[in-house]
């Protein structure tokens, strides 16, 4: 009597812990997206990985060496890639684009950085700074600003992040204050992804200083030419060196009022809102360097030979490649939940972190374990480890850091056991 | 104006990059989850015909039309949809679960010319898989057309081509009237990658289905595998002491002499 009681209970406990998230679907999802749940790739996506993969073997890998070591701006290569359609692949058909969704767009970014995350971060750079205007703005701006996206190759920049405040967006300082029919910008932006070479900005501008910070800033689309712009010196940076970032100053900046994306006060829920889309790619970005520390190691392990044997049979090396495929496995699903949920209408902010915080430690740890596995070459710059394992810190930097990804997660795990 | 219809000869094999190896019952090559691609000379097949389409158009004095045709099972529909992608028009796909030697595939090669009436034929020079270099002289033969092989430079003329071939004995320059046949060599050109906007627009290219019964067409094949081995592996060499002893290994170990 009392063995099944404690089993009910049990049961029941169990029952109330769990919430049961009843997801609706509903068909509006992109050409592509699946409606049910697939472990499994289309056609269309296994066409578009191959030609993703394909480019990275025979166009990125061959470079990304000199690229990292003179910090030369790949600008031939993207080229390449934009020809090839995978560069802005979220711009929708409308302006020229290819409407990709995010699962699908997913798989190219997964490519590109198995090839090199510095290369695929400068390319990623652009979806970053086009996902708030896919997100807020109107036909005029879409028509201006994305249609020119995909008639030549040019770049783009999200410009949010300042010196003093990167994770404190709330604490942002640059101003813009409304003079006549203008806006004019002043402020100083750091670490800014592309910024020596976009053809225009997204701004996040404070216009309110009373309000709460919800309503207190506003998003802006500032040409790059615009007058007022000094572009500071291209960073040195630990990793993904290929990739340009740099201060940018704003002094006095005029930009037209057809340029205030959304509402005056809509700024940070915009923002915030590109990331629904941009975290996951970058996450996939991780996967895609962690995928690669996996592939070199394994290589490696099953030609050097130790103690008699290739040193994959040891197990001491053995299980730290395990430990690369457990986390790259799990990485690469979250990444395709938080896509999918987008794809299908769903809100994806909860996964997305997720993905973000796990894809992220997976590739540090991955890129950290694969240069352990080379050994004494693993620190040589002859071999292709030491770069993954400076390119892999910043993918627990950017787009978040991993502390906000697990503030956010935190809050999400209460909102979800309460309701 | 010329209106050129140019039909392409496609076929999937395993991919080149692939290390091969022979199945457990020892009678071909594995091939179950084995990643296949379009044949490399093909690939440069398909290339060379959009060049000639895209020249076509440049300078205005014709147009083309690229018709790419795969004699295999289902799965050979994969290798004409990248074509499609790289820029063919439409697709024949002849349906076959049956092994297609050269000559099978000739003939039905044969059937689909009778019924597209190309202006002239693209084939690799030969399929990684079987090395044949069979199917562009049968289908000339089979169809009485010229033919023109090895190619490494094409130039089209008013009904005529030019072509240039890779032979053993140096470089050779044809001419030919069209129709005719054309088997692609290596440095014919660098094919393209399919864009993504071009892969997605291959989808809705048609892609029409028929069988060799359809076409009337014997496919029984005339050649028997009877074995398949992988080559011995190498062994070690040996340093010998002097000329004598070198002859006497020559005769008496490996037994050349």
């Amino acid at each position: 009597m009392l063995r099944s009681a404690t089993s009910t209970l049990r049961r029941v406990a169990a029952v109330k812990a769990a919430p049961v998230q009843q997801v609706a679907v509903r068909s509006f999802s992109t050409t592509m997206a699946s409606q049910n749940v697939s472990f499994g790739l289309s056609e269309d996506q296994l066409a578009i990985q191959e030609l993703a993969r394909k480019f990275t073997e025979d166009e990125i890998i061959p470079i990304a060496a000199h690229h990292d070591r003179t910090g030369e701006y790949p600008t031939e290569l993207i080229r390449k890639a934009w020809e090839l359609g995978l560069v802005n692949t979220h711009v929708p058909q409308k302006y020229g684009g290819l409407g990709l969704g995010v699962f699908d767009a997913s798989l190219v970014s997964e490519e590109l950085a198995y090839g090199c995350s510095g290369i695929q971060t400068a390319i990623e750079a652009n979806g970053l700074a086009e996902a708030p205007l896919i997100v807020a703005a109107n036909d005029f701006q879409l028509k201006k600003y994305l249609g020119r996206m995909t008639e030549e190759p040019l770049m783009a920049a999200y410009c949010v992040t300042e010196p003093g405040a990167g994770s404190d967006v709330a604490g942002l300082q640059t101003r813009a204050v409304k003079k006549g029919n203008k806006w004019v910008i002043n402020g100083q932006k750091m670490w800014i992804t592309n910024g020596g070479k976009a053809n225009w900005f997204f701004v996040l501008a404070k216009t309110d200083a009373n309000a709460k910070t919800g309503q207190a800033f506003t998003g802006f689309i500032v040409d790059g030419d615009s007058k007022g712009i000094t572009v500071g010196r291209k960073e040195q940076n630990m990793g993904q060196r290929a990739s340009d970032t740099r201060g940018i100053t704003f002094e006095d900046v005029e930009v037209p009022e057809e340029n205030v994306l959304g509402k005056v006060g809509q700024g940070f829920k915009i923002a915030m809102g590109a990331f629904d889309i941009t975290r996951p790619l970058v996450a996939a970005g991780a996967v895609g360097l962690a995928r690669r520390a996996m592939v070199e190691a394994t290589k490696y392990a099953v030609d050097r030979k130790t103690m008699g044997k290739p040193i994959i049979e040891h197990q001491a090396v053995s299980f730290m490649i395990a430990d690369m495929a457990i986390g790259i496995e799990a990485a690469r699903q979250m990444v395709w939940k938080a896509g999918w949920l987008k794809d299908n209408g769903h809100r994806n902010t909860w996964e997305a972190s997720i993905a973000k915080a796990l894809a992220s430690d997976v590739a540090v740890k991955s890129a950290c374990d694969a240069v352990q596995v080379f050994g004494g070459a693993g620190f040589n710059t002859e071999y292709p480890v030491e770069k993954l394992y400076r390119d892999s810190k910043i993918f627990q930097i950017y787009e978040g850091t991993s502390q906000v990804q697990r503030l956010i997660i935190g809050k999400g795990v209460v909102d979800r056991v309460l309701a | 104006m010329s209106n050129l219809r140019i039909l392409v000869a496609t076929k999937r094999v395993i991919d080149y990059a692939v290390k091969i190896r022979v199945n457990a019952a020892g009678s071909a090559v594995e091939t179950a989850n084995v990643k296949h691609s379009m044949n490399p000379f093909d690939e440069i097949g398909t290339e060379q015909a959009i060049q000639i389409k895209e020249a076509l158009a440049k300078s205005k004095t014709g147009t083309a039309e690229i018709v790419v045709v795969s004699c295999g099972p289902v799965k050979s529909q994969e290798t004409l949809r990248t074509a499609l992608a790289m820029g063919a028009d439409r697709a024949i796909h002849v349906d076959s679960d049956e092994e297609l030697q050269p000559l099978a595939v000739a003939k039905l090669l044969r059937a689909v010319v009778e019924k597209e009436k190309p202006d002239m034929v693209i084939l690799g020079k030969q399929a990684i898989d079987d090395d044949s270099n069979q199917t562009g002289q049968m289908l000339a033969g089979l169809l009485n057309w010229p033919q023109a092989t090895f190619a490494s430079k094409v130039e089209l003329g008013d009904k005529s081509m030019t072509v240039t071939r890779e032979v053993d004995g140096g470089v050779e320059t044809v001419k030919t009237p069209l129709p005719a046949i054309l088997t692609t060599d290596l440095r014919l050109n660098v094919p393209r990658y399919a864009s993504l906007p071009n892969i997605m627009k291959a989808k809705k290219k048609p892609l029409a289905k028929f069988t060799a019964a359809d076409l009337g067409v014997d496919i029984k094949p005339r050649l028997q595998t009877l074995k398949i081995v992988e080559p011995a592996k190498r062994q070690g060499g040996k340093i010998v002491e002097s000329v004598d002893d070198l002859v006497d290994k020559l005769k008496n170990e490996a037994k050349v002499l």
